[in-house]
């Protein structure tokens, strides 16, 4: 290939990447000025509506009125949810799934080898097959419309005690162990400060990862929670599509809500999260 | 202490550690999987009011045009995510893995971003995105086009499936990049100076040294994309409210499972479509640990 041809293969390769790039990026600025326009300008105008302000575009007509009405109707109680119950969700399920983990893969125990397997095998069982008998049982504990019903259902995933017990395999060195044992360290201090920084950057990925998927979550608090003061932002949104189905500006200043705080936290803590997405898949 | 003592101090530590997971896992996963087998033999309306039934929801099931029509749909999605969504994720992850391509680091937080989203906020923007008139997609098609009548194209009433893969496209093609960049970082950089030195070209670099180097991650990638499209619901029911669309041209097999479970109350018939779901997921995961397998074998 002679400098040119590879010059224009680059400049090439520029404007596709750079189409594509916008094909990602319009919609997030459609969505966000159409939070900001009215009924009549929403109609009026694709993106920014037209006026006589600076670059020909009506800057005062935009306005906040779709976000007052939206936390008129309620929707700050959901935002509380969802961080309530993402958090939740994150802290206590990192915790118990760094000691399951970790003691599945250093401790000896009779029974080890048979809770591992079923560990393991619960991992092809789709979450799917779980959700009518899973209904039922919550049913049966009157545990329905409470968020107990929907956060405990959630504190044991196989998925979590797995990447753990690998983490603790392969950052965690038996010699340590014995060394604090020797210290004279009880089980439990060597768990928390010997195990514990050790499995940090799987810790983090994995908080980052459940609280994620917990904000996300639609399917199981829309079957367990009824009552919409105890509802997340996702079972929010949803019903308020049902009911405002044609008021844009506020299902957009609705979705701009929901979305912001997760954005912000990945964007604070993306390398985590990226080396905790791919960990399972270029180990194994 | 004797050495007895320790022992025993270790294994009630152990079993401390684990009783929190235990009893979860116990109480909210072993229990209503074992349930699952039982409410499929029954028909119920609404929790707790079990009739048995056999294997009469199967009958049922496996002559129920709508959830026929739900599997095709299903899959439909699937291979649309396995033909055009996945070989896009590989050729962007190829564009972004040269080093001496400026901004690759901002291209790859763009492309992923959307997954930043989450499902269900996709869907309440794809709704609106999607929508006749005044919906962004139609507008920035008839902006294209210089053509107006663009603006009337109906895609959730006429296109719905299409517009199931499209919404789809714009948020995982970024997320499968990711696996395939990290596989790309694997790839043995002696081997493509070899191979150039050799005078392999472009193809030749791909079929001999990236593809057989990727091959791990890519199975992964594909078994994962494929269990997660197989268990499509959030999408279509946001963007069809719960109803199917049109001749359910939209309906997927969790959203039947839903419908048959938690709107018309029957538990066990839900039950009976979870276990051909989850029959069908298992059977892929095979396949794929059969293929991995051969892989390792071939020498």
């Amino acid at each position: 290939m002679s400098a040119g041809q590879r010059k224009l293969s680059k400049w090439a390769m520029h404007a596709i990447l750079i189409v594509l790039s916008i094909v990602t990026l319009v919609p997030y600025g459609w969505l966000l000025i159409a939070s900001l326009k009215n009924q009549d300008d929403f109609f009026s105008a694709i993106f920014l509506p037209p006026g006589d302000g600076v670059f020909g575009i009506g800057w005062d007509k935009l306005t906040l009125d779709n976000y007052q009405n939206l936390f008129g109707l309620g929707f700050g109680v959901n935002l509380v949810n969802s961080i309530f119950y993402s958090a939740t969700t994150a802290l206590a399920a990192t915790l118990i799934c760094a000691a399951t983990g970790y003691v599945l893969a250093k401790h000896q125990f009779r029974g080890r080898n048979l809770i591992t397997v079923v560990v393991l095998g619960a991992l092809i069982v789709p979450p799917t097959l779980l959700l009518a008998p899973g209904y039922e049982l919550l049913y049966d504990l009157g545990l329905l419309d409470t968020a107990w019903g929907l956060l405990l259902p959630l504190l044991a995933p196989a998925f979590g005690v797995f990447l753990f017990r690998q983490a603790v395999i392969q950052s965690v060195p038996d010699e340590l162990l014995e060394a604090a044992r020797i210290d004279g360290a009880s089980e439990w201090s060597i768990f928390f400060i010997v195990v514990f920084p050790l499995v940090r950057p799987m810790i983090g990925a994995f908080m980052l990862i459940t609280f994620l998927g917990m904000w996300n979550n639609f399917i199981s608090p829309q079957i367990v929670l009824q009552t919409a003061d105890k509802q997340p932002l996702s079972v929010a949104i949803s019903q308020l599509r049902g009911v405002y189905k044609t008021d844009y500006g506020l299902l957009t200043a609705a979705t701009v809500v929901s979305v912001l705080p997760v954005a912000a936290l990945f964007l604070l803590l993306q390398k985590q999260f990226i080396s905790g997405l791919t960990s399972g898949a270029v180990k194994g | 202490m004797s050495a007895g003592g320790i022992d025993q101090k270790r294994v009630l530590f152990s079993w401390a550690m684990l009783a929190p997971f235990i009893v979860l896992f116990t109480v909210f996963v072993v229990y209503p999987l074992i349930q699952s087998a039982f409410l499929a033999a029954n028909q119920t309306f609404g929790p707790g009011t079990r009739t048995f039934v056999g294997t009469k929801n199967f009958e049922l099931l496996f002559s129920d045009p709508v959830f026929w029509k739900s599997i095709t749909n299903t899959f439909i999605y699937a291979m649309g995510s396995l033909f055009i969504q996945l070989p896009l994720a590989f050729a962007l992850a190829l564009a972004l893995n040269s080093q001496k391509l400026r901004g690759r680091g901002i291209y790859r937080l763009i492309f992923f971003s959307p997954q930043l989203m989450g499902l269900v906020f996709v869907s309440i923007l794809g709704a609106l995105a999607f929508e006749k008139r005044a919906g962004l997609v139609n507008q920035a098609i008839a902006f294209i086009l210089q053509d107006p009548k663009y603006l009337e194209i109906d895609w959730l009433q006429q296109h719905v499936m299409a517009t199931l893969i499209l919404i789809s496209l714009w948020l995982y093609v970024g997320f499968n990049m990711i696996y395939f960049l990290a596989a790309l970082q694997s790839v043995d950089k002696s081997l493509m100076e070899a191979s150039e030195i050799d005078g392999a070209n472009a193809w030749g670099k791909l079929r001999h040294v990236i593809f057989p180097s990727v091959k791990p991650v890519a199975t992964f990638v594909v078994l994962l994309s494929m269990i997660g499209s197989l268990q499509l619901f959030e999408l279509p029911y946001i963007l069809l409210e719960n109803s199917g669309g049109p001749e359910n041209s939209g309906l997927t097999i969790v959203m039947y499972l839903y419908q048959n479970g938690f709107d018309l109350g029957d538990l066990g018939y839900a039950s009976a479509i979870g276990w051909v779901l989850a029959i069908i997921l298992i059977g892929l995961a095979l396949v794929q640990v059969k293929l991995t397998r051969a892989q390792e074998v071939r020498p």
